[in-house]
């Protein structure tokens, strides 16, 4: 249990380098775990795990080719208000503007290239830093 | 070290494949993928596939997954079968809302309405 759960600082940032699925599950599962004693409710906990796994899964597919020899670099800072997660994989980067939009028509049959955009309808803010291989996302607790 | 066992459920009644996952989490790519090959090898089976797939035991689903149903519905199309999506809970529905993949897929509240619609 995080001391400052119920104090408006942002908790010390905690640091996961995931080198297989299992490093990223045990990763995902801790965060989730910590943001729930944090008491965040289960719709904040559905978005945050979602979000979590799109940037994932981009950052080993796409980012770092898969796991092997490259690691995932996974951080959460988790506070009163708001959850802020960085993920950077070791690619190349990319430009998030180059993403076709899935919803189009001519897009909607193409079975990839959806996970941005669920990052930014869960989310309450994405962006991408550096060339476009660190990816931060910040859930602000409504209310 | 991951299973080699099916991720799914399949039963068959009324000349219609219903499916169920195994899984109560369909995040993972690999995962994804093996659901992806033993649904693909179903639809290779069948002339005319008709699948229902129940999401009733999913409470997490990635964008892979949501692909893996693309593909699936492509290749049922393909065939001139039919694919239906029953028992999705609102939170995952809302995946499928924000992709408009609601509007791609036919999706019904049960899996009474979901047999209903098969023509």
């Amino acid at each position: 249990m995080l001391d400052n759960c119920n104090s408006n600082e942002v908790s010390e940032k905690r640091c996961y380098r995931c080198a297989s699925r299992e490093d990223v599950e045990l990763a995902q599962n801790t965060i989730i775990e910590t943001i729930t004693e944090c008491g965040y409710d289960q719709p904040a906990c559905f978005a945050i795990r979602l979000a979590l796994e799109e940037a994932v899964n981009n950052a080993v597919k796409h980012g770092n080719r898969g796991y092997a020899d490259k690691t995932v670099a996974l951080s959460c800072q988790i506070g009163k208000s708001q959850v802020v997660i960085d993920v950077e994989d070791e690619g190349a980067g990319f430009d998030p503007a180059s993403v076709p939009d899935p919803t189009r028509t001519e897009n909607v049959e193409i079975p990839a290239g959806r996970g941005i955009m669920l990052m930014r309808a869960f989310m309450t803010d994405v962006e991408f830093l550096e060339v476009g291989n660190h990816v931060r996302m910040t859930y602000k607790r409504s209310g | 070290m991951a299973s080699t066992a099916s991720r799914l459920r399949v039963t068959e009644k009324d000349d219609i494949t219903r499916i169920e996952f195994v899984d109560r989490n369909i995040l993972d790519e690999a995962n994804i993928q093996r659901i992806g090959e033993e649904i693909s090898e179903i639809v290779d089976a069948q002339s005319h596939p008709k699948l229902l797939i129940n999401f009733s035991n999913v409470d997490h689903l990635s964008s892979a997954a949501l692909g893996t149903l693309i593909t699936i519905n492509n290749k049922i199309r393909s065939k001139d079968g039919q694919m239906r999506l029953v028992n999705i809970d609102p939170q995952i529905y809302e995946v499928f809302v924000i992709t408009k993949l609601n509007k791609l897929f036919q999706i019904h509240d049960t899996i009474e309405d979901g047999v209903a619609s098969f023509t």
